[in-house]
């Protein structure tokens, strides 16, 4: 099948995941190997993916773990969990 | 087996073996049972509840009632995905509380009516990694996400930010694989319209200024 732009992109998300079947996968792939604009759309969609992913985005507050481990201390110190 | 299935499983048997002694009076190691897991609650509590502050109480307050009903945790899942739905449990509880609840019918309105087409962009470039030791480069990421429907932004932060699998990302939320996979889908293709355009031009930006010519990736 020939795919369309507007095919493509509605698929860019499985075809990033891998979980597009092969027959599909092999158009979006002829389509992406002579279409500039759908090879930028995935490569920028895949970059953002790789930015978020990166643990410098959203750092944990400062002290977030200190603070969390006093508080767990008082809680363990005088309670046990819920019986079932 | 494949060596991240091996670790996988060296890793459940481990907390496996702690639950049980937390719940026989060691309950000290709740401690150990937590750790690897602290980012992840946080995170997942800051796809609600966006003000950082108050992500960090949503996050010690989740983390606290899973060791309460640690003795509820059967094993049919992960760990983790226990401890994300509880934590996605104790962050709407909170929002309802504030009365926010209104805006999630919005939301799926949003969801449904939104046109999902990406930024085309011919003269993209990839941005590096590197360029993320920039708090401007951050902050708009950030916004971004921030930015988009609460049923967007929890999936893509579950999926893509605490690389949960798809199928982990249903279980903690409790919908569908395909309703992950759609929602996944436009979140994304949001985030790419909004971030590929000013990521290019704050990088152009800072490049003038010189500084970073020097660097390798420019
Ligand atoms: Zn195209």
């Amino acid at each position: 099948m020939v795919l369309n732009c507007r095919h493509v992109w509605d698929r860019i998300s499985d075809y990033i995941d891998g979980t597009l079947d092969p027959a599909v996968r092999a158009d979006v792939e002829k389509h992406l190997a002579h279409c500039e604009i759908c090879s930028a759309v995935l490569d920028s969609t895949r970059n953002v993916i790789v930015l978020m992913a990166d643990d410098r985005v959203f750092e944990l507050p400062v002290d977030f773990s200190k603070r969390l481990h006093a508080r767990l201390d008082q809680v363990l110190a005088t309670e046990r969990p819920d019986p079932v | 087996m494949t060596a991240p299935q091996v670790r996988a499983e060296a890793q459940q048997e481990r907390e496996a073996a702690l639950i049980a002694a937390i719940l026989a009076g060691e309950r000290e190691k709740f401690h150990d049972l937590i750790r690897p897991y602290e980012r992840q609650v946080y995170l997942t509590s800051l796809s609600l509840v966006k003000d950082e502050a108050e992500a960090e109480d949503v996050a010690q307050e989740a983390i606290l009632r899973a060791y309460r009903k640690l003795a509820g945790f059967r094993g049919d899942a992960k760990f983790s995905t226990w401890l994300i739905a509880i934590t996605l449990n104790e962050a709407r509880t909170r929002l309802r509380e504030e009365k926010r609840a209104a805006l999630d019918s919005l939301d799926n309105q949003i969801e449904n009516e939104g046109d999902y087409t990406p930024a085309v962009l011919t003269d993209w470039r990839e941005v590096p990694s590197d360029a993320l030791e920039r708090k401007e480069i951050c902050a708009l990421i950030q916004q971004a996400i921030a930015a988009l429907p609460d049923t967007f932004r929890e999936v893509v932060i579950l999926r893509d930010m605490e690389e949960l699998s798809v199928r982990e990302t249903a279980q903690a939320l409790g919908i569908s694989l395909s309703l992950v996979k759609v929602r996944l889908h436009r979140a994304r293709l949001l985030l790419q319209k909004q971030l590929a355009p000013q990521l290019k031009i704050e990088l152009k930006s800072k490049k003038k200024g010189g500084m970073l010519r020097r660097l390798p990736w420019f």
